[in-house]
């Protein structure tokens, strides 16, 4: 073995060395400071605990675009949905007087709202663009209680990791992590362009988190509960769309 | 006239490359730019099946900022959706395969741009812009490139100096990818993702909107795969094999050039 040969391999096998212990260190620090997203494990791993991670250092913090009254779509679109339970029909056709927004899990004082409960809180609107993963997008009002402020009112624990919100219909339900949470334009929204949420929006009650696509703005919604842990829930991806192949982060 | 290395330099054409001499034969093709080479084929690849893929669960694109179902196209792609909601005319609907596509998507374009990183960073440092990449004064000649633009609409194979390095036309459209197309590409994507623009609102905002930019990476990829279907033209009249050989081991048998 030549001298030059002898120096590359035992700079190669230093430089591999450095590399194992330097993905070990990056895989510590990533899960100390919450940049490892539930879907990490798999193929396709790599990837989205780097659009996770890497949103998680870049946006923390920042708010979605917001756009003017005149940009408002005159014609969004409300998206297909499947025939409605009985159970939505039922609270339907009592004007949603009895629909009731549960809050459990690592809580200090779980509850439940009724729709004039939530609208009696402090209220918060914005105009922000909602955009599906097929590619399409509209501009609406979004007008709603602030997350943030129903879970201070409850009393997030701190060791809570994730909040997870169900719809009243079946095998609809995902979650965030509490930066997306304690978001002040993630809404719990009632209202859309100035009147009532449409049913067809997501009315009565739909999770309005505008730094993420679509499918992570679940309608109908009547149930949060906070955890540390996703793995009872579903399969343990953290939501319906990840339970069914799709990245559980939705911010690209 | 550029020298192209420390080697002596001999003047073919109007171009000039280093003479391979028999011993070490300058590589081809830099280690770097090799590697980098068949990572950034195998990401286009996976990047173009998958971008298409989701193409198919909404195959129409729009202008400015916002578009849907219920507003007018800019164009539509005559092509069957894997959504129930887009009328396509055609009375069935694709199996939905948005999940794993974005995924791949994603982690593909993850690699490309850490490989690009990489293969920027030798770009600059190692001077493979500055030798082979950016065409120099006399490679803009009229006299140069007119005589390049002729040979290629001639389908003359290339000389023994194209060997060792770019011709003129080679140089433009590579260096057109690597500082235009990739950038535009990255930045278009990056654009449609809503936690991108709440961090960098300007890069949206600038291209034009959410739907022009998605409508740009649609065109990008466009331009992309005439691009590769131009490239591996020229890489069938320049001798595939000794192309790709060239490619893959940085080396190309003597005399096998052009001939």
């Amino acid at each position: 073995m030549s001298d030059i040969s002898r120096r590359k391999l035992i700079v190669t096998g230093l430089a591999a060395t450095a590399g194992v212990a330097g993905i070990g260190v990056a895989a510590h620090l990533a899960r100390k400071y919450g940049l490892v997203p539930p879907d990490s494990g798999g193929v396709y791993g790599p990837g989205e605990t780097l659009t996770y991670g890497a949103q998680r250092l870049l946006t923390r913090h920042s708010l979605a675009r917001e756009f003017s009254r005149s940009e408002i779509s005159a014609k969004p679109f409300a998206n297909e949905l499947a025939p409605f339970s009985d159970d939505f029909k039922r609270l339907q056709a009592g004007q949603f007087t009895d629909w009731r927004l549960s809050i459990d899990g690592l809580v200090d004082r779980p509850a439940s709202f009724s729709v004039a409960h939530l609208k009696s809180l402090p209220q918060h609107s914005h105009i922000t663009e909602i955009g599906c993963e097929e590619g399409w997008t509209y501009i609406a009002e979004w007008i709603g209680a602030p997350l943030a402020h129903i879970l201070e009112r409850v009393g997030v624990q701190p060791q809570a990791k994730y909040v997870v919100y169900f719809s009243i219909e079946p095998d609809w339900w995902e979650s965030m992590d509490m930066a997306d949470a304690l978001h002040p334009q993630t809404l719990m929204a009632y209202g859309m362009n100035g009147g009532e949420l449409p049913v067809g929006f997501g009315g009565p009650l739909r999770m309005r988190i505008p730094r993420q696509l679509g499918y992570k703005n679940v309608k109908f919604i009547n149930r949060i509960t906070v955890t540390d842990n996703l793995k009872p829930f579903g399969k343990g991806t953290g939501g319906s769309a990840s339970d069914g192949g799709y990245a559980w982060y939705a911010g690209i | 006239m550029a020298t192209l290395g420390s080697a002596p330099t001999q003047v073919e054409a109007s171009f000039s490359a280093p003479a391979a001499s028999a011993a070490t034969p300058a590589p081809r093709h830099a280690l770097l730019v090799r590697v980098t080479h068949w990572i950034f084929a195998l990401c286009f690849f996976a990047l173009l099946v998958t971008g298409l893929e989701i193409v198919v669960s909404h195959p129409r694109f729009y202008w400015g900022e916002t578009g849907n179902v219920n507003m007018a196209p800019l164009f539509k792609i005559p092509i069957p959706a894997s959504r129930n909601a887009v009328p396509t005319g055609y009375g069935y609907v694709l199996p939905d395969q948005n999940g794993w596509s974005r995924y791949l998507h994603f982690q593909s374009a993850w690699l490309v741009v850490f490989t690009g990183l990489l293969y920027a960073l030798y770009g600059l440092f190692a001077g493979h812009f500055r030798k082979h990449l950016l065409p120099a004064g006399e490679h803009l000649s009229r006299k140069n490139l007119s005589a390049a633009i002729v040979s290629h609409l001639r389908f003359e194979r290339p000389g023994e100096a194209e060997a060792h390095s770019y011709n003129v036309l080679q140089r433009l459209a590579y260096a057109f990818i690597v500082f235009v197309m990739f950038p535009l590409m990255i930045l278009t994507g990056l654009a449609m993702s809503p936690a991108f623009n709440s961090a960098f609102p300007a890069v949206v905002n600038t291209l034009g909107g959410h739907q022009t930019a998605r409508t740009l990476h649609f065109f990008l990829t466009i331009a992309f795969v005439l691009f590769l279907l131009v490239h591996l033209l020229m890489l069938f009249l320049a001798g595939f094999l000794h192309r790709c050989r060239a490619m893959i081991t940085g080396h190309v048998p003597a005399n096998k050039e052009g001939k």
